[in-house]
């Protein structure tokens, strides 16, 4: 079950500047943290996170074990069509989480 | 992409004995892994970053709350000065810490269609430490802002280790 | 070095620390919340910034999501629960027939499970069981603390009272020491608060997680090095119970963030 939470203004103006918000449930675990049984826990990180606008990368992350965990990256876009803002993590795995939002620009 | 502070520990290995010597000086530091002693330093990993370009003060602001309650989730904003145009924009924000076991925090990937050159996110501090945020213009220029936090440790803490 | 700091601390506090009988003025009565810095308060009052609602946002699909061998839902029984479930978080823990005792809402989903869904129980602390309690909880957001009048629960929230004002562990300290008489000093880096349970299950910046009430108390019985009560223990249920007494009135809040 993929946990986001994102937040992205359901109609604007054209040539608007609209604030995202995307958050996703991950325990970027660092690698540096021990373990209860005196064992480091091993690293799992998201590792990129990429926002799409109609399928165009339009804005892209590359995320280190220094970000919080449930990673929340606040950036701005310019509302130009409407169309399908999407928004993608991956992991250390590989495993790629989705989620995405429709934005109508009169 | 591989972490480049990762590759870059090669190069400066340290001992065994040596940090058990360093032990002498305080227990604490035996129990920090040997990665923590060996990162690149905040200079090395925005060179690593720039490439080795000069980087400028200023057209960049990294805002980081000067004191912080809890170092796992600090909220920072970074705001660079640019028309954000096919022909003018900031390409790339990197952000760095002085102290935390690995020296890069976050690279952002701008461009025109952003509109604004303006993100927030939440970071860890491990401790009480300078923080950089460097921004890649499109002309290949670079501009720095730094701040500074002090983090509070709180005193019930659930892991005693 | 952390744990140094914080023995430190609560060394000290056991040095200052008498204890008052009386406990916290009505007039005085703070959430944790107020304890805050501004920007860890902005965390929480921001349902796009605040990460427990993760857990709330899980919580209302697996309210929706057919279980066990009934194959019926939540939502099945109790419907919308915007409407069922306000308040319920309130007025918990609440007195059960079956069992003759008080009961949590995460024992409240567990019971349900099993009796109505005929479904494994959740485990402590799983991410199901804190998504749902929270998506339950969060119906009640802004609501005032009501504990329920029913008598039968007096003699437990009377235990529970018993059990805040005991002094336990090898620091030799009560609940009471640390936040009956001295709540708004400062211990190590943070400032002691109120101890009121009005914004669980929340979001710990120190668990970078959502978690219960309970795993918050075994926080503070390892703290003053006491063995802590076992998950879902009766001890536990009791003193959640004189918790929200003493909280009557503050707004629940969860998913509460604290650092």
């Amino acid at each position: 079950m993929a946990r986001a939470l994102i937040n992205v203004p359901k109609t604007a103006r054209r040539g608007e500047i609209v604030e995202i918000r995307a958050m996703v449930a991950h325990s970027m675990e660092t690698g540096y943290r021990m373990g209860p049984n005196g064992v480091n826990m091993p690293r799992d990180i998201i590792r990129r996170f990429v926002c799409a606008y109609d399928g165009e990368e339009v804005f892209a992350a590359e995320l280190f074990p220094a970000m919080s965990a449930n990673p929340f990256i606040a950036f701005t876009l310019v509302a130009t069509t409407s169309g399908t803002i999407s928004f993608a993590w991956t992991d250390d795995a590989g495993e790629t989480q989705t989620a995405s939002a429709d934005i109508t620009v009169s | 992409m591989d972490d480049p502070s990762r590759n870059q520990n090669l190069s400066f290995p340290i001992g065994r004995r040596q940090v058990l010597a360093a032990g002498l000086a305080g227990l604490v530091v035996v129990s920090l892994p040997r990665r923590v002693l060996a990162r690149p330093s905040l200079e090395e990993a925005i060179n690593t970053f720039t490439g080795g370009a000069e980087v400028l003060d200023g057209r960049v602001r990294l805002e980081l709350p000067p004191l912080v309650e809890n170092g796992n989730a600090v909220g920072i904003t970074i705001a660079a000065e640019s028309p954000m145009t096919a022909a003018d924009h900031v390409r790339r924000i990197g952000v760095f810490n002085e102290k935390n076991p690995e020296a890069n925090v976050v690279v952002f990937q701008l461009g025109p269609r952003c509109g604004r050159a303006e993100v927030s996110t939440r970071i860890r501090l491990a401790t009480s430490q300078v923080v950089v945020a460097v921004a890649e213009m499109s002309d290949g220029s670079f501009w720095s802002s730094r701040a500074s936090a002090i983090v509070t440790l709180a005193a019930c803490i659930e892991d005693l280790s | 070095m952390r744990a140094l700091w914080g023995l430190a601390g609560i060394a000290a506090a056991l040095i200052c620390g008498v204890v008052a009988a009386a406990g916290i003025e009505e007039g005085d009565k703070r959430s944790g919340f107020d304890f805050m810095t501004r920007e860890t308060q902005a965390l929480q009052a921001d349902d796009t910034s605040n990460p427990g609602m993760l857990w709330v946002l899980q919580g209302e699909q697996l309210w929706r999501q057919p279980e066990g061998r009934a194959n019926v839902a939540c939502a099945g029984c109790h419907g919308d629960a915007a409407q069922s479930m306000r308040g319920v978080a309130a007025r918990h823990p609440a007195f059960d027939e079956a069992t003759g005792r008080p009961i949590d809402l995460a024992g409240r989903v567990n019971s349900c499970r099993a009796s109505r869904q005929q479904a494994e129980p959740l485990a402590p602390e799983s991410d199901e069981l804190l998504a749902l309690t929270s998506y339950v909880a969060h119906q009640s957001r802004g609501m005032p603390v009501t504990p329920a009048a029913d008598p039968r629960l007096a003699p437990f929230r009377d235990n529970g009272r018993r059990l805040f004002q005991s002094r336990i562990g090898q620091l030799d300290l009560s609940c009471a020491t640390c936040h009956d008489a001295n709540w708004g000093k400062r211990l190590g880096g943070g400032v002691i608060p109120q101890a009121h349970p009005n914004g669980y299950p929340l979001y710990r910046l120190e668990w970078q997680t959502v978690g219960s009430l309970q795993r918050r108390l075994r926080n503070c019985m390892i703290g003053v090095r006491a063995e802590p009560f076992a998950f879902g223990a009766p001890e536990s249920i009791d003193l959640e119970l004189y918790l929200m007494e003493r909280s009557r009135g503050l707004p629940v809040e969860t998913p509460a963030v604290r650092p």
